[in-house]
């Protein structure tokens, strides 16, 4: 049902973890749904210089989490603001519709990690 | 290692069943209502075969009513019992427990004007007969029970669930489809006037089942046509099918105790494993009044789904009662009610064993089922740090 894509993120997440000193943090989803994402961004000039995740959910939450971290690594926190579920979606090679909406929420998690930082600043 | 622990979703035909079905499909073809050599031999099949499925349930073989399936079983127990004795009442009761398809069957006898009540059960599963006794009226035509609960195992208290019902000349039906072939079902003994019987869990084919009906009990039929089944079901016999699951029954009723012992042991051996190897594991369902080949566990902080997937990779298949390998994206109902909070239902997993499993299975599933949970708490954001 899944993926070749999302099967090797699932199994080889990328960026698993938590960040000491994060500079910014953004948790979205809700345990009673099955979902829980957390992204910590570290920030040097403007750009996502580290990032980590963790999750609590299905395949496709872990898959989508990973391959999010993985598209933001590096960019600037404006180019990393304009990353969407649907590309998250598309990188992956695409998810079965219904977890097109519960289970893909990591680039909103990124979202609030970049707004926590700027509110921080 | 291979290890399928997924009995309850399909289990494999016997080989021994399989023989018995061969010749029914291109030599012995003949149909049961025909007036010749070809059609006696299809009938004298049918009936050995309807011999067998009662045998099995202390039922006399004019009490089979052979179906499509489980589900067309429980659709003819219910759906006919109740538009039948509709003048007597309009209450149907069942457990909150009970299988998707008897709580659809029900939802869609309340859109035909009946009430349906659901009795409560406890932490572990287990009816609570003093509500149900509480829901039982003189305007009560049917009481449901399953006779065990296929995804926690429990099995439920039928004869008293019967005992209820007849005071108040209801009658008591009660799927057995994951009880079938588990554990001795006495429809004498227990009371019971419709039982839902599964073929594929007896080892049998798919596409069969069977109603026992008590004798001189009538239903409505749904399905209508030349009055085969004694006009309860009609519809050229499936003589294949129906060989099959009476060969099934036969090799159940002989291996049903031998095979119970065994399983209850590899069981065992599963839940005190797991429940001691793992932090925060917990079994779901009742410790000891349980289906012989049932291991429900659920685990705090991780998801069932990313249970089965990091599983599956291991060669281990099981089932889940998360939402997210529902189509409803709902939990499972059951570990609702019996008090489960959304996310720990989210974290079960369901072992259901059969034939082909042994002790070197479970010990497999003990050594990598703990490295597994490991790895997906240290990913999850709600796993404390202590267990990190």
């Amino acid at each position: 049902m899944y993926s070749d894509k999302v099967l090797d993120h699932f199994r080889n997440p990328r960026n698993v973890g938590e960040l000491e000193e994060a500079d910014g943090v953004g948790t979205v989803g809700n345990p009673v749904c099955g979902d829980v994402m957390t992204i910590y961004i570290k920030v040097e000039e403007d750009r996502i210089s580290d990032i980590r995740f963790k999750t609590f959910g299905c395949g496709a939450a872990i898959a989508t989490t990973s391959m999010t971290t993985e598209l933001a690594k590096g960019k600037t926190l404006d180019e990393a603001l304009k990353i969407t579920r649907e590309q998250v979606a598309e990188e992956l090679g695409g998810l079965p519709p219904v977890k097109m909406h519960c289970s893909n929420l990591a680039a909103d998690a990124l979202h609030e990690a970049i707004n926590d930082y700027r509110k921080k600043k | 290692m291979k290890v399928y622990m997924d009995y309850g979703a399909a289990r494999p035909v016997d080989p021994r069943v399989l023989q018995a079905m061969k010749p029914y499909f291109s030599e012995a073809f003949g149909n049961p209502s025909s007036f010749h050599g070809v059609g006696f031999e299809a009938l004298e099949a049918t009936k050995r075969a309807r011999e067998q499925v009662a045998a099995l349930i202390g039922a006399e073989a004019s009490e089979i009513v052979f179906t499509s399936s489980a589900t067309e079983a429980s659709n003819l127990g219910l759906m006919g019992a109740a538009r039948r004795f509709r003048k007597k009442g309009s209450r149907i009761v069942t457990s909150a427990i009970e299988h998707i398809s008897v709580i659809n069957i029900c939802k869609e006898l309340q859109r035909e004007g009946f009430e349906v009540l659901n009795a409560p059960v406890d932490g572990e599963g287990m009816l609570n007969l003093e509500k149900l006794e509480d829901m039982v009226s003189d305007q009560t035509v049917l009481v449901s029970v399953m006779a065990a609960n296929g995804e926690i195992g429990t099995i439920q208290p039928i004869r008293e669930a019967a005992e209820i019902a007849h005071e108040s000349g209801a009658l008591l039906h009660t799927d057995a489809t994951a009880a079938t072939g588990q554990v001795p079902l006495d429809v004498g003994e227990l009371g019971i006037d419709l039982m839902t019987i599964s073929s594929n869990d007896m080892y049998g084919p798919r596409g069969m089942g069977a109603l026992y009906v008590r004798k001189g009990l009538r239903l409505k039929p749904h399905m209508i046509g030349g009055g085969q089944e004694g006009g309860m079901r009609s519809g050229s016999e499936n003589v294949p099918g129906i060989v099959g699951m009476g060969a099934a029954a036969e090799l159940t009723e002989a291996e049903m105790e031998g095979e119970a012992g065994r399983l209850t042991a590899l069981r065992d051996r599963l839940i005190d494993g797991v429940t001691s190897e793992i932090p925060e594991s917990y079994l779901n369902g009742h410790r000891t009044r349980r289906l012989p080949n049932n291991v429900n566990l659920r685990f705090s902080y991780i998801e069932g789904e990313s249970l089965l997937l990091s599983l599956d990779q291991l060669g281990i298949q099981v089932s889940s009662g998360s939402a997210c390998t529902a189509k409803t994206l709902e939990p499972s109902a059951t570990l609702l009610a019996i008090g489960l909070r959304h996310e720990e239902a989210h974290g079960s997993l369901v072992f259901t064993m059969g034939r082909r499993n042994n002790e070197e299975h479970v010990d497999y599933v003990l050594r990598e089922l703990p490295g597994v949970v490991k790895r997906l708490r240290a990913m999850s954001p709600l796993t404390p740090k202590e267990l990190t």
